[in-house]
């Protein structure tokens, strides 16, 4: 109850930010554009719409995230408004859930508007509504979960432009961390090889999401790995939550 | 009677710099507020009263030392749910309105709606606020936020009221106001405990006072224990006299036309200049006799400091 309060002020915090509305005019912008890069293409033009619009929501979703997500905690320590919210009866668990759900609650909003263009762009194209996307969409929302619970956590210690810097090394490391996989495979065993799959443990692995080409091209993916997948997202969420409320619990206020 | 607020042996210190370095704010802090007074908090800018408000309501943790309200530990819920407090220039969430804004702190505390309805309506009328409730925070003046800033703080229908210099930026009528308020906390049986270091208020309500210095409290105590009655000297206002007339009598500090301020020290030439006044049919516009006060005690320890 106390958290569902605090997370609808965050949203309502949100909302009200003109960035928000900067990066979703741009993301409609890139979706919508998609179509005249499609006219450049010789093949199947529906096909680089949807790779467009899917690589669109997940970067202007990650953008959103980021740049929301470090300001908010920040914005209350440094406003001073934390203050009396923590004075009232509410554990500071609950405060960090508040904020944290606030702002998942807000990416939703905004990833579903942007799916609507998305959707809407291909249903021109098709006549059809192609419900695979929501697979790929499904993904993305819980790439952009992960990385408000990162933006979250370096909101907890640090300023907002830090923190961006940081999460967005976060976000780029993730997408780059799946080349650790195969340089695994390809090494010897020895202490290099254990080095890397201790290194490629604590990475993100932001790729795990990334299921736009097996949709956009209609490929059969196992259930077990979307399940994979899931669980991933939502232990590595936890894991990074657990760090911030950690972080938060002993900190002062001054 | 209860006791409101224990403090023990609290200290603090905050490591500063960028190789850290460690300075004590509080160095053993140790009072006790009883249920239904108003108790003043006062020390000069940066003696630690803040501190100690922050570390009573969990907002930092002391290294050493006990807090307890209404004899529960200050960080449980149940004591946090005794607790109102208005911070120092309090700045609030500005794109909510006056009304939105108690409905959520309301919320905080588990009210039912009409409760709630109820409740923030009482409080928009007591600070004055009524016709402003649906105007967004960030429309407000300086004197109104800490208005709203109070009534945010009584939502809960706290025994314990904490503020945080909540006559700062108030104009006289404004600073009445809120005196009047808090007087009538005390009559619903309300502890206040006030910081603050307008002199002149905490003296006008406060029923006990303690002044805290570098991080530690100097005196404490009830106002009358604290500040002599003794009278320092008397200014009287005459006119119709001349300033020669009065030469030995006391101190001729300022003349403003006719009128002069004249500072008798002894009760004897006192009783000479009023002799003096009537046998010429001068007149007394003014005889105050000049008490020791409470910023008086206040300058003499922090100089002494």
């Amino acid at each position: 109850m106390k958290i569902r309060a605090i997370a609808l002020n965050t949203f309502k915090e949100a909302i009200r930010d003109r960035i928000l509305y900067l990066l979703l005019f741009f993301a409609a912008l890139s979706i919508i554009l998609s179509r005249a890069l499609a006219l450049l293409t010789v093949g199947d033009r529906v096909k680089i719409i949807k790779d467009v619009g899917l690589a669109s929501l997940s970067l202007f979703g990650a953008l959103m995230a980021i740049l929301i997500g470090t300001s908010l905690v920040y914005k209350e320590i440094d406003k001073k408004t934390i203050f009396t919210l923590l004075s009232k009866p509410v554990h500071r668990l609950e405060f960090l859930l508040g904020k944290f759900f606030g702002l998942v609650f807000t990416l939703l909003v905004m990833l579903s508007l942007m799916s609507l263009i998305f959707l809407a762009l291909i249903f021109f194209h098709t006549f059809k509504i192609e419900w695979k996307m929501l697979i790929a969409i499904f993904f993305i929302f819980l790439e952009l979960v992960l990385i408000t619970s990162v933006a979250t956590l370096f909101s907890c210690f640090s300023t907002p432009i830090l923190s961006s810097i940081f999460s967005l090394s976060f976000y780029l490391i993730g997408h780059l961390s799946w080349g650790l996989e195969t340089l695994i495979r390809k090494i010897q065993s020895g202490i290099v090889k254990a080095f890397v799959q201790i290194l490629y443990l604590f990475l993100p692995d932001l790729e795990n999401f990334n299921f736009k080409t097996e949709v956009v091209h209609g490929l059969q993916v196992p259930t077990k790995i979307y399940l994979f997948s899931t669980l991933y997202g939502i232990v590595y969420t936890l894991f990074i939550l657990t760090l911030a409320i950690l972080v938060f619990r002993r900190r002062d206020f001054i | 009677m209860a006791t409101a607020l224990r403090i023990e042996d609290l200290h603090k210190s905050f490591k500063i710099g960028f190789i850290p370095k460690k300075k004590e704010i509080l160095k053993g802090i140790s009072f006790s507020i009883q249920e239904g007074e108003i108790f003043g908090y006062l020390g000069p800018n940066g003696a630690g009263k803040t501190t100690t408000l922050k570390c009573v309501l969990g907002l930092i943790f002391p290294e050493r030392g006990k807090i307890e309200i209404f004899d529960q530990p200050h960080l449980s819920l149940q004591a946090k749910e005794q607790v109102g407090f208005l911070p120092e220039n309090p700045y609030f969430y500005d794109y909510l309105t006056a009304w939105e804004f108690l409905g959520f702190y309301g919320q905080l505390f588990l009210l039912k709606k009409k409760e709630k309805e109820e409740k923030i309506n009482y409080l928009l009328e007591l600070v004055g606020l009524k016709k402003d409730a649906n105007l967004q925070l960030r429309k407000f003046s300086r004197g109104m936020l800490q208005r709203v800033g109070l009534a945010q703080a009584l939502i809960n229908d706290p025994q314990l009221v904490l503020l945080d210099e909540p006559l700062g930026g108030l104009d006289p009528l404004g600073r009445k106001e809120l005196r009047d308020v808090i007087v009538r906390l005390k009559g619903e049986g309300k502890t206040v405990f006030l910081c603050s270091h307008i002199l002149q208020d905490i003296e006008m309500i406060c029923d006990r006072v303690a002044i805290i210095v570098n991080g530690q409290i100097i005196n404490q105590g009830t106002l009358q224990d604290l500040v002599q009655e003794k009278i320092f000297f008397t200014e009287v206002i005459i006119s119709g006299l001349d300033e020669k007339e009065l030469e030995g009598l006391g101190e001729c500090s300022s003349v403003h036309g006719e009128r002069i301020l004249l500072k008798v020290f002894e009760e004897e030439a006192l009783e000479r200049v009023l002799s003096l006044v009537q046998a010429q049919k001068a007149k007394i516009h003014s005889l105050i006799p000049r008490t020791e006060t409470l910023e008086d005690l206040f300058v003499e320890i922090v100089k002494e400091k």
